[in-house]
């Protein structure tokens, strides 16, 4: 047994479609954005806050008095991107800032393009530069501008003027997920086509796929087991949703299955049977795609299918030694 | 437990299936405000905060108790957020709780909620991972299999899923909150629908919620002085166990049955269905109701259906131990606040505050809650009296 594992890591990303309603407040000032109007709110103690909010940050009353605002204002702070990464406003090196503008009594958070460091200091004059095309977005801010220079583009007028109530917010996280120890061993003999798990020196109960510790005595697993291809079926669910992005048509059966000489199931697919004849007990086998196909992946079963065997007795699922090996 | 502590105050909004109108932060402030209304006081009463929420990735909402400190009146105050997947509702009660009878507080409110129309929570529960197919489909999709195995167990009759789901939403059909409106539902009508993970149907499934529950809980001396019913709570636990570990057993966890005795021993129930009025368990599918009569403790092992088909958990029927009057899970599931929602309604119970769901004189009652892969639970036991 080799303790060394090659490093796995994968691309990876996660993402969702998520949407917002933006309640009432925001919700106008959305909609004043998109025809090119700047709006704060009146707080409890009477000041103006930029951008405006639902609840007053210190009496906690609800907020509702709307107060027009220049489009033009002051740099309180500001900082100096030199480098733009890709979700950043601008491609060219610019300024985050911290603007208040005439009228507020709080600055709010927007980009400069000022061209260059050197046209930056606090206490500059800054006006909005509006986007070509609004659409109820922090966006519609095409960033801010000093004062004296001049704005050409055209100006399109807004392509509604309903009231914003929801935007779609869709997040994406991408990452490389590195394997630890006992998954990256467990992947390579799964390319070879090998089923390893491993065995708790203290239960001595085997898990595959191994996660290098057991959950019930709180101690590392080290010890390799390898596994044959039959397993039995501890239970199952027919699955009539489908799957995002995922070829299987439903309805499809997810079965949870335990190899011969494993106690603990995972997931997988079984096939080549009709979904009424599946029962817990039943005997199944690993069908392996062509060599060729195989990757650090479980995908390297395509799915389990029925074998000609009795039916495992209930209480010995789980339990079987495997005479394979 | 050092000092006594109670509800003197709930507040929950309308749960929908979309409230389009408010913002996360518009709607978790409506069931603050309901509760405070409830227990006349206003936001400078509060000492602190504890706040309830499922997965972040459920809304993509990170850190999301920074962005609700305006909405919930948190300047100066100590603001705590708690996590325990579907159970948090349920364990941030039972954290303000603790924090109150430890004398740390001496008045706290203690909010959850879950905006599912603007998320995704089935597949947030269900994300591909790296290196592993995608095979897992939502949280019926992993409960489906050990349902099927307490049916097996306990050779309960195939309808006693459909009993539940028709009974929850006769309750919730009393319960103007409740998200389903359905009082005209039939056992036809739940064995008609759509089968969605075999042998879980469409009708034997929660709903996707929006909406927040609060509650004002007090100690002793504010409780008393309280304009209505303190429910006073009698006991809290909570347990949690791994998911996955050769051996575990996943029908009746054993952190859910350790639990419950220890909520019991602490509130003087020996009996639960004898001793309790009442119960609010967290029921997202059917069959969880017979499988935790029998994890509870109100049914023996492989006879929790037996009191699911006579009508004992039934209002309507009359049964001597209702469950789920509120309509349950079955009927609301805002997730993150299903849990709170069940503890509040134990506490409404107690209050004689429940209005067209009242179980008549009512004197105590279970709320719980559980989460993950029914790994952690939380549970508390209210009363309308002290000791």
């Amino acid at each position: 047994m080799s303790s060394s594992a090659e490093i796995l890591s994968q691309a990876f990303t996660l993402g969702y479609t998520y949407t917002r309603s933006t309640g009432p407040i925001v919700g106008q000032f959305l909609t004043s954005l998109r025809a090119r109007k700047m709006v704060g709110i009146k707080a409890s103690d009477g000041k103006v806050l930029m951008p405006p909010v639902e609840f007053d940050p210190v009496s906690a009353a609800a907020l509702s008095e709307f107060v027009d605002v220049a489009d033009c204002g002051v740099v309180k702070t500001w900082c100096w991107v030199k480098q733009p990464r890709k979700a950043h406003p601008s491609d060219k090196p610019f300024a985050w800032a911290m603007i208040l503008l005439d009228g507020a009594d709080t600055p709010m958070l927007h980009w400069i393009d000022a061209g260059d460091e050197a046209a930056m200091s606090t206490g500059m004059r800054v006006k909005v530069r509006w986007a070509e095309e609004t659409k109820g977005l922090m966006s519609d801010i095409n960033g801010f501008v000093p004062e004296a220079a001049a704005l050409l583009g055209e100006l399109k007028p807004a392509a509604s003027d309903e009231q914003i109530t929801g935007m779609e917010a869709p997040i994406y996280l991408t990452y490389n997920f590195t394997a630890g120890k006992a998954t990256a061993r467990y992947l390579q003999s799964m390319k070879k086509g090998k089923l390893v798990g491993q065995r708790c020196p203290n239960c001595r109960n085997v898990y595959i796929p191994p996660r290098g510790s057991c959950a019930a005595c709180g101690v590392p697993t080290e010890e390799e087991v390898t596994l044959g291809n039959k397993a039995t079926v501890e239970s199952f669910t027919i699955v009539y949703i489908p799957i995002p992005g995922n070829p299987i048509k439903p309805p499809y059966v997810i079965a949870n299955l335990v190899l011969d000489g494993a106690n603990l199931s995972f997931l997988h697919l079984l096939s080549e049977c009709k979904n009424e004849d599946v029962r817990i007990g039943m005997r199944v086998e690993a069908l392996w795609k062509p060599e060729e196909e195989w990757g650090y992946a479980m995908e390297n079963i395509q799915y389990f299918k029925p074998i000609d065997e009795p039916d495992v007795p209930v209480d010995q699922i789980g339990k079987l030694i495997d005479e394979g090996r | 437990m050092a000092q006594l502590a109670a509800v003197v105050g709930v507040g929950q909004t309308k749960y929908k299936t979309k409230r389009k109108d408010v913002s996360i932060a518009g709607m978790v402030r409506e069931a603050a405000v309901n509760a405070l209304e409830d227990a006349g006081l206003t936001w400078n009463d509060i000492d602190a905060v504890i706040i309830g929420k499922a997965p972040d990735m459920f809304e993509g909402v990170i850190m999301p108790e920074l962005y609700l400190t305006d909405a919930l009146g948190c300047n100066g105050k100590p603001m705590l957020r708690v996590h325990t997947a579907g159970s948090v509702g349920g364990s941030t009660a039972i954290v303000a709780a603790s924090y109150v009878q430890s004398g740390v507080f001496k008045r706290i409110l203690t909010v959850s909620y879950e905006k599912q129309s603007e998320s995704n929570a089935m597949w947030a529960l269900s994300n591909p991972q790296p290196f592993s197919p995608h095979l897992n489909a939502g949280a019926g999709g992993y409960f489906a299999p050990i349902i099927r195995e307490y049916m097996r167990r306990s050779n309960a009759p195939y309808d006693a899923g459909i009993k539940v789901a028709v009974k929850d939403r006769l309750h919730g059909a009393k319960n103007p909150l409740a998200h389903l409106q359905l009082p005209e539902i039939t056992m036809k009508e739940v064995e008609d629908s759509p089968m969605l993970w075999e042998p879980l149907r469409f009708l034997e499934a929660c709903p996707s919620s929006d909406g927040a529950c609060a509650m004002i809980i007090a100690n002793e001396e504010l409780a008393t002085k309280s304009p209505r019913k303190p429910a006073w709570i009698r006991g809290t636990a909570m347990r949690s166990e791994p998911t996955m570990y050769a051996g575990r057993e996943q029908v009746s966890p054993q952190a859910g049955i350790d639990c419950a005795k220890d909520v019991y021993a602490q509130a003087g129930i020996h009996n639960p269905r004898k001793d309790l009025d009442c119960a609010e368990v967290y029921v997202p599918f059917s069959w969880y109701e017979p499988m935790w009569l029998e994890n509870l403790g109100f049914a023996e092992k492989g006879k929790g259906w037996e009191l699911t088909m006579d009508g004992s958990t039934s209002l309507i029927e009359g049964g001597d131990i209702p469950w789920n009057c509120s309509g349950g899970v079955l009927s609301s599931n805002p997730i993150g606040a299903s849990g709170m929602i069940r503890f509040a309604e134990a506490a409404q119970q107690v209050r004689g505050e429940a209005g067209g769901h009242q179980v008549d004189g009512a004197k105590t009652a279970l709320g719980h809650a559980y989460g993950g892969g029914a790994q952690f639970f939380s549970m508390w036991v209210v009363s309308s009296e002290k000791a």
